[in-house]
């Protein structure tokens, strides 16, 4: 009677905990998304009658327009992630290995500012910067360097420039945890053995952090991927991205069928491209979470 | 007989702490040579400034005759084994060992063929396709030695790679470490603060405390003849006593103790009547109930505080009569003295040639 009340007791407080999540999940992230499924094999026939059919799918792929922009987001979303490793891993290496430790913790702080104001605070304040009439044309022309203002929203580079920008912490983080477990000494070793700089970066520190790495990539993959403002604003009409597709299905074309075929589309290739990265190196979900 | 490291007037200071002071000395090809210190005496500093991660403040360093300043670590002929060995995780016993040999970018063939032979050599056949983490600790010693005797360097360092092992596995190694040696013929510069380590495997030992070389000598002058209080006190056991000296003659002076007991004793340096020395004497010095024949003996008689068994290691305290000094005996297990009980008066004596005494510093 006593274990049996006991193991009641157990149940109780499981159900405590669980209920939030469970209710989170179900609530707001599996029946929308189950409604949206439903909705995106759906479409109006003349007399404006639902009925199931492929349609909305068919669509993205006669139009080049949509599937040209999906490719488009997915190769940028790459690059993105990989711009920002290149630029996080040096950033990570001199916080843990180089800088002094009292200030490491100052270091990774500087990196989190950023990240105290909203990302379309930020986002604008790019754009004061680098719009025709903006900081930096002021300053070129003052200089003399330009002899007209240029105007340099408004393309790729720029809207890659602000997605690296915004992705920078997510990648820096996992990093600098991967590199504090790893021994100085290895790096020394490495290079008493007659390694150079780049043998060392390829053989040993890469290596020892591709857990970081991936962890890092994945969730600056899908930030990208996922991203409306940065692509939206920095990029504007010239760089169409492809949750602006989803966005105008919505909202400007109020096709909320084929918005979801558009939504699912995205979540498919987000799916299929980490699971890609994950066989490539080697590596498990559950073991990369942690 | 060519030299392969020296090293002149080496000085290191970080900020306003001197870490090496000043040190000099010479290498041999093929020797085993040992720098015996307690922790935070500078020789992990001084070994590092021979590997070129640190650059002295001020001296030079010579290996086989050329300057070695501003030679990155990477460009030395010498390797480094590290104390916690730094063996890489991500890579195979193999893969290891091939790293320096792959960043000389040697045909494979040939890397293939040398690890093969110094797995032989350090008796590791077959140990090749293994994870660093699937062997022992004892194989992973000699993995990080093979990783490094591999590429045949001029001097090899090491640095109290012993001192993460278990004792009876240290033991083992070191008698390894030494045939080692002796056989590859590379020169060994070993670094350690256990001097057991030291005295076993090295032909020559420098004795260092606090930046600077005490003494560098063969490892019995060392035990037998120090030069100096500190290295008496560092190598091996020792009394320490302190007295004055009463009368003194050529090499013997006669020391009376605190307590009051005469010793006739012998000193390495000149000592004045009524200077202040300190006399150490060995516990393998004291004679128990010395044979009334032996008229040359210091004698004095003692009361047993306690008796250490510890098989061939077994000690007696002591102490003088009247006094609260406590001395250490060796005491023989040859069942001749089994006799003796705590609490028991008994008479030790020592030749005027054990003891060795010091002005006072």
């Amino acid at each position: 009677m006593k274990a049996f009340s006991g193991k009641l007791h157990i149940q109780w407080t499981l159900v405590c905990f669980l209920t939030p999540v469970v209710l989170w999940l179900s609530l707001l992230i599996v029946l929308p998304h189950i409604d949206l499924l439903l909705m995106s094999f759906r479409t109006e026939d003349d007399s404006g009658r639902l009925m199931w059919s492929l349609s909305n799918y068919m669509l993205f792929f006669r139009e080049p327009i949509y599937w040209l922009t999906f490719v488009r987001t997915a190769v940028y979303s790459i690059l993105v992630t990989f711009l920002t490793f290149v630029i996080a891993l040096p950033v990570a290496f001199y916080i843990t290995k180089v800088a002094a430790p009292r200030f490491q913790g100052f270091l990774t702080l500087l990196l989190l500012l950023p990240f105290w104001v909203s990302e379309l605070v930020r986002v604008y304040g790019w754009m004061i910067l680098l719009r025709e009439s903006g900081v930096i044309n002021h300053f070129l022309l003052k200089t003399g360097i330009l002899d007209r203002p240029v105007e340099m929203l408004y393309n790729d580079v720029t809207m890659i420039m602000g997605l690296v920008y915004t992705s920078m912490l997510f990648m820096v983080v996992p990093l600098i945890g991967v590199l504090e477990s790893l021994d100085d000494s290895l790096i020394e070793a490495a290079y008493d053995l007659g390694a150079n700089m780049w043998s060392i970066l390829i053989k040993i520190i890469i290596p020892h952090a591709v857990p970081g790495i991936v962890s890092g990539s994945i969730v600056v993959f899908m930030l990208t991927l996922g991203n409306y403002l940065t692509p939206n604003l920095m990029g504007g009409k010239n760089s169409l991205w492809f949750t602006e597709q989803i966005y105008n299905q919505f909202i400007a074309s109020f096709n909320w069928n084929q918005g979801s075929a558009f939504g699912f589309l995205l979540l498919v290739l987000s799916s299929l491209v980490i699971w890609v990265g994950l066989k490539l190196t080697n590596q498990k979900l559950s073991k990369v979470v942690k | 007989m060519q030299i392969d490291l020296s090293v002149i007037d080496i000085t290191k200071k970080f900020d306003e702490f001197t870490a090496v002071e000043r040190v000099s000395f010479e290498v041999n090809q093929g020797d085993f040579f040992s720098i015996l210190g307690p922790s935070g005496c500078g020789k992990t500093t001084l070994l590092r400034m021979i590997a070129g991660f640190t650059e002295p403040t001020a001296g030079t360093i010579y290996i086989r005759g050329n300057d070695m300043a501003g030679i990155a670590p990477n460009k030395r002929p010498v390797n480094l084994i590290f104390q916690q060995l730094a063996l890489f995780p991500m890579m195979t016993v193999e893969e290891n060992i091939a790293f320096g040999l792959q960043r000389r970018r040697e045909n494979k063939a040939d890397i293939r063929k040398k690890v093969r032979a110094i797995l032989d050599r350090v008796e590791l056949p077959g140990f090749g396709e293994k994870q660093i983490d699937q062997i022992s600790g004892g194989q992973k010693q000699r993995v990080a030695i093979a990783r490094c005797l591999v590429l045949n360097p001029t001097v090899l360092l090491l640095d109290e790679p012993l001192g993460a092992l278990d004792l009876k596995l240290r033991e083992q190694m070191k008698v390894e470490l030494k045939k080692l040696q002796a056989q590859v013929g590379t020169t060994f510069i070993y670094i350690t603060h256990d001097q057991s380590e030291a005295l076993v495997m090295s032909d020559h030992v420098a004795v260092m405390n606090q930046g600077t070389f005490e003494q560098l000598d063969t490892p019995q002058n060392l035990y037998n003849k120090p030069q100096t209080p500190f290295v008496a006190r560092f190598v091996g056991q020792n009394n320490a006593w302190s007295g004055t000296v009463h009368q003194g003659q050529e090499r013997y002076h006669e020391i009376r103790t605190d307590e009051g007991l005469i010793f006739r004793t012998r000193a390495e340096e000149q000592l004045e009547p009524g200077q202040r020395v300190d006399l150490f004497l060995r516990p393998e010095a004291m004679l128990i109930q010395p044979d009334p024949g032996l008229t040359e003996l210091n004698r004095f008689d003692v009361v047993v505080n306690s008796i250490l068994f510890d098989g061939a290691n077994s000690q007696l305290l002591v102490s003088p009569l009247n006094s609260r000094r406590e001395l250490i005996v060796a005491l023989p297990q040859n069942r001749q003295y089994d006799y003796i009980d705590e609490g028991d008066k008994i008479e030790l004596g020592w030749d005027k040639d054990s003891g060795i005494c010091f002005r006072e510093r």
